[in-house]
């Protein structure tokens, strides 16, 4: 399955700067590990050392929070978005 | 009668802010920041110059906004909002925007909001990319319904080291005063139940929607216990360095 994955702005410097990338599988969890093989380093901000999916960080497909779905077993199909969306606490300085 | 809107956090974020909501029309204001202006704030922070160096925030921000807008009434504190003091200088308000930096204290307005029915706008920014959307307390996904679990602070990325960008958090910090004023009319906001998403690279917004979560420590029914109401001296604290 090919899908459409939207990098926010601190994961870019592992994507080349790419906002947007292209990345294949059949759930979130093995497009974490495509993407991983593309842009090394990238599946370790994503997931802690227990490979769940980091507390400060939410994974949406089309718009639908994984939370809500099968976590990382989540089902993907061609021409998905993904979102990756961190928490953001700064700005106030 | 309504105390108008509080701007916690008088910096990248509140300052554009307070600029957007005094030019918007609004007739009562309230800013809260401890800190004093220093010349790293000037590049993003439109309220201050070089003669403001060295004063505190509100006072500044007040005394400019007074200056260009003089029939808005601006309630200027010189404070850190922390559980004690929260509910004490949030009550009132018809709506809360979170100009805060810093995840404890974006987490603790939430709190406040959710325990006091005070309408919320989180905002937050780093690097070149925003993150925004509204708290209607009781009906609308709350933060931690977006973050069940709260991160180690040492996770989250920081200005200090992804850097910040004026004219990047300003829009964020603008857009945020648009939902407050929304807020403030009783009108609902575009973005309660919806996450904006600024990304300063491209110069465009993007939504996600939200959903309440059904096991949220905030709003699910979970009582929220750091708060209390202090006592009235307790009200306003100086000299903190920041949020």
């Amino acid at each position: 399955m090919s899908v459409t994955v939207k990098v926010p702005t601190p994961l870019r410097k592992f994507t080349a700067g790419s906002e947007s990338v292209q990345g294949a599988g059949d759930t979130i969890g093995s497009l974490v590990e495509n993407l991983d093989l593309k842009y090394p380093g990238l599946r370790e901000r994503i997931c802690d050392e227990q490979g769940r999916v980091r507390r400060f960080v939410n994974l949406y497909v089309n718009g639908d929070d994984i939370r809500f779905l099968q976590q990382l077993e989540t089902k993907l199909k061609d021409g998905d978005e993904i979102s990756i969306v961190p928490a953001i606490a700064g700005g106030g300085s | 009668m309504s105390r108008g809107i509080a701007i916690v956090g008088v910096g990248g974020l509140g300052a554009p802010a307070a600029v957007a909501l005094a030019a918007a029309g609004l007739d009562r204001l309230t800013l809260i920041d401890p800190d004093l202006v220093e010349s790293s704030n000037l590049p993003r922070q439109p309220l201050f110059g070089d003669r403001d160096l060295g004063r505190p925030k509100v006072e500044a921000a007040s005394e400019r906004l007074c200056r260009e807008r003089p029939g808005l009434r601006i309630e200027s504190v010189v404070a850190r909002v922390d559980s004690a003091s929260a509910v004490a200088l949030l009550s009132g308000h018809a709506a809360i925007l979170d100009g805060t930096d810093g995840l404890e204290s974006k987490v603790l307005l939430n709190e406040v909001a959710v325990e006091t029915g005070i309408p919320l706008v989180h905002a937050g920014a780093v690097g070149l990319e925003g993150q925004l959307f509204s708290i209607l307390p009781g009906s609308s996904a709350c933060l931690r319904c977006l973050f069940v679990e709260l991160p180690d602070p040492d996770d989250m990325p920081t200005c200090q080291q992804s850097g910040i960008l004026g004219p990047v958090v300003g829009a964020v910090g603008i857009a945020a005063a648009r939902e407050a004023l929304a807020m403030y009319r009783g009108l609902r906001p575009r973005l309660a139940d919806r996450l904006a998403i600024f990304s300063g690279r491209d110069l465009l917004w993007r939504t996600i929607e939200l959903r309440r979560h059904p096991r949220c420590p905030a709003c699910s029914g979970i009582p929220v216990s750091r708060l209390r109401n202090p006592a009235p001296d307790a009200k306003i604290r100086a000299g903190s360095t920041n949020f």
